[in-house]
């Protein structure tokens, strides 16, 4: 019924003539010549709002990204808005930088390091707030506080906590007789000091989607186990993570392009780390277009193109094993 | 089916026209925000980088009179110092800048490059009654293009208490060795030595320069042995815990604060201290930061200018000149300076003006004298880049990724690198 009205709208006069001088077109398609219905106007009206925002704010934003990252924008460039075009001189640029190549490495560190515990730590404790027992609610309630803090706010307070002489973390540990780290001053210790504070930033949101994510699995499932003789981490391995895959994915998807991104973090606690130690490439970008008193924006948008593949890549791979699980 | 059709038509015209509504709406505001430098009709927009000072402030009211005694009403808006430099720069690009901006120093070549600012000449004002070493921050091939409303600088505070406790008289301190030898005895003692600001930022850059200077060494060369042996003198300070571990991070606030718990015995800092180093709980005073080998170090000047930039309607240069000849005069200088606690004036009328009023500011005005701007030496719009390869390679060296040799080698290629 639906699809003879759809082909009664968008065909010609006599379904007879469509049947025989052309195919019939697919729901909302146009057969060539003809004007435009009036729900197809509908279709467009609705459409256009988006497709203004989609403009404005996704591939407006892009395109002046490329064309930043293909020119060479001076400061005196910008203003005057002369930039000689240089093509891919600025990503060859970068790329030969000395910068590039820990930048790259602190990145892929920092990310994947991160999201592991995150989501380990944030399965962990999805699961164990599966028993609801007195106060679980004001527990879970207590530890989406780092999700909450504004983000200055916790970084700034993990940085008086890690501070070298007087920070209360080295207090801690020079009364169990472990000598001063110095958390971020040291080459050694301030990525692994900005990775700490990022897995406690991060938890909440794994905590919160794995928890709902827990809740769409039947109790009947782990009856049906439990009548089998199945233990505690049998269930687990067998049942709960295998039909969490979906929302894992997701979560982790999430994940890395947020964590990709992080530049505040980093900047408040370290601000890039001695040296380029703790510096990613997210924090590069925003180095060279703020974080000096010569605003350089086609290398910082290089960069930040670099940035977007590499989120794109991860976007793509999601897919993928998106299509392949709905395949299967 | 066609009912649907007409209802949802009619709600898409009316979606539609809602929200193209709230866009114009939202356009027009925002083009009246930043329209007000062009409307004429006697208002003139003013930036500084003073958002501590509001509009009850002295300083905005001080704004205000002059404007009315030029016949305009200013408005002002304050924004933060690293803010006000991108906002500069993306108002010119679109031809909107302000009547006034203030400045910072380091900022003034790299703006004038762009062509955005107008120079004191074009506009007529006087300035040959101007330090000339507070004046060379603005100066961009022998033209001028800002007036300093003041300058302030680095100095050793001492802890008087700790320093009467070791035996140790501040007017010996004179080199290095004998700063040096001086902590040797601070440590000894159970107290801590000295604090300064090595972030990785201008302000890290700001609080090495006294040192950098004071061994001889120039921005243009950051390899030079002079060089390396200032950042080996921090280096060795750390080594040996006469500076504390977090100087890497420091900024120049945390510094302070590390100074007035009372535990270090020197603390490098600024002019806009004095204030807080009165009411501190123990008694202080200041030395010049020594050079390696005696006598005063150069230390950079800190400080704003009053630019004009380049408007369309060239009209206005004329009443932008009385608001900036009415926010100089030698009075509005002393009263700069009291503002600002303490930006000396960068005549000498309003030094001496000022000395009158506040006779314990003299070693800060003779600081002053000496001081350097950070873009002087031709540096202009090269100084950001250097000094970015500057903080990197004394983060790098103190941190001991790299000796400091090294590590200023690698800050040399990369100054060379920016700056070609």
């Amino acid at each position: 019924m639906r699809a003879t009205q759809t082909r009664a709208v968008g065909s010609p006069g006599t379904p007879g003539g469509a049947a025989i001088t052309s195919p019939p077109p697919a729901s909302g398609g146009l057969p060539a010549g003809r004007r435009i219905r009036s729900t197809q106007w509908a279709a467009m009206a609705f459409a256009a709002p988006l497709i203004v925002y989609l403009v404005a704010f996704y591939a407006f934003p892009l395109y002046r990204n490329i064309e930043l990252s293909v020119h060479d924008y001076t400061i005196r460039a910008f203003v005057q808005g002369n930039a000689e075009f240089v093509g891919l001189a600025n990503y060859a640029d970068i790329i030969t930088s000395q910068t590039f190549l820990p930048a790259l490495r602190n990145t892929a560190l920092f990310t994947a390091v991160s999201i592991a515990f995150q989501y380990t730590i944030g399965l962990g404790l999805a699961v164990f707030f599966r028993n609801n027992f007195r106060l679980s609610g004001v527990l879970r309630g207590m530890f989406l506080i780092p999700w909450l803090l504004p983000l200055i706010v916790s970084a700034s307070t993990w940085s008086w906590m890690l501070n070298s002489d007087s920070g209360i973390v080295n207090s801690v540990l020079q009364a169990f007789g472990i000598g001063q780290i110095n958390w971020l001053t040291s080459p050694g210790m301030a990525l692994v000091s900005v990775i700490i504070a990022n897995i406690w930033l991060g938890i909440p949101f794994n905590l919160v989607i794995l928890y709902s994510g827990l809740q769409n699995i039947s109790p009947d499932i782990y009856e049906a186990a439990s009548l089998d003789g199945a233990s505690g981490w049998k269930r687990f391995w067998y049942i709960t993570f295998p039909l969490l895959r979906p929302v894992s994915a997701i979560t982790l998807l999430l994940g890395l392009i947020y964590t990709l991104k992080v530049v505040d973090v980093i900047w408040i606690m370290t601000t890039g780390g001695p040296g380029d130690v703790s510096t990613t490439l997210a924090v590069w970008s925003y180095r060279e277009a703020f974080g000096t008193g010569q605003p350089a924006f086609s290398p910082a948008s290089a960069v930040g193109n670099l940035l977007i593949l590499i989120a794109l890549a991860f976007g793509v791979l999601y897919l993928y094993v998106q299509r392949r699980e709905d395949v299967s | 089916m066609i009912r649907l059709a007409k209802s949802a038509r009619v709600m898409a015209f009316v979606g539609v026209v809602a929200l193209s509504g709230a866009a114009l709406t939202a356009c027009s505001s925002a083009g009246n925000s930043s329209g007000t430098a062009s409307t004429g009709g006697g208002t003139y927009t003013w930036w500084d980088p003073y958002p501590q000072h509001d509009a009850s402030s002295d300083w905005a009211k001080r704004v205000d009179a002059c404007g009315t005694a030029a016949g305009v009403t200013i408005k002002r808006t304050a924004y933060d110092t690293t803010a006000l430099t991108n906002q500069a720069l993306l108002s010119a690009q679109e031809r909107t800048s302000p009547d006034v901006i203030l400045l910072d120093n380091p900022a003034v070549s790299t703006l004038a490059d762009t062509g955005m600012l107008n120079t004191t000449q074009e506009l007529g004002l006087d300035t040959s009654s101007i330090d000339k070493n507070l004046l060379a921050a603005g100066v961009v091939k022998d033209k001028t293009y800002g007036i300093p409303i003041g300058a302030n600088t680095l100095a050793l505070y001492y802890n008087k208490k700790i320093l009467d406790a070791v035996g140790v008289d501040p007017a010996t301190i004179t080199s290095w060795a004998s700063l040096t030898a001086a902590l040797a005895k601070v440590k000894a003692a159970g107290h801590k030595g000295i604090t300064f600001a090595g972030i990785g930022t201008e302000e890290g850059s700001f609080q090495f320069l006294p040192w950098f200077w004071g061994a001889g060494a120039n921005l243009k060369q950051l390899d030079s042995s002079q060089a390396v042996a200032a950042v080996t003198l921090w280096k060795d300070w750390l080594a040996k815990g006469y500076a504390p571990n977090s100087v890497i991070t420091n900024s120049q606030n945390t510094t302070w604060e590390e100074f007035l718990t009372g535990n270090f015995a020197f603390g490098e800092n600024g002019t806009w201290q004095v204030d807080s180093a009165a009411k501190a709980g123990f008694p202080t005073g200041i030395i010049q930061i020594p050079a390696e080998n005696g006598g005063a170090a150069p230390a950079p000047t800190g400080g704003e200018f009053l630019t004009a930039p380049v408007q369309k309607a060239t009209g206005r240069y004329a009443t932008t000149k009385k608001i900036i000849n009415c926010m100089t005069t030698t009075d509005g200088q002393v009263k700069t300076a009291t503002t600002f606690a303490y930006y000396i004036p960068p005549t000498a009328a309003g030094q001496q003006q000022l000395l009158a009023q506040k006779p314990d500011l003299k070693a800060w005005v003779d600081a002053v004298k000496s001081a350097k701007g950070r873009t002087s030496d031709n540096l202009g719009t090269d100084y950001p880049k250097i000094s970015q390869a500057m903080w990197t390679g004394v983060q790098k060296a103190l941190s001991g990724s790299l000796s400091p040799k090294d590590a200023l080698v690698g800050a040399q290629q990369a100054a060379l690198k920016a700056t070609r």
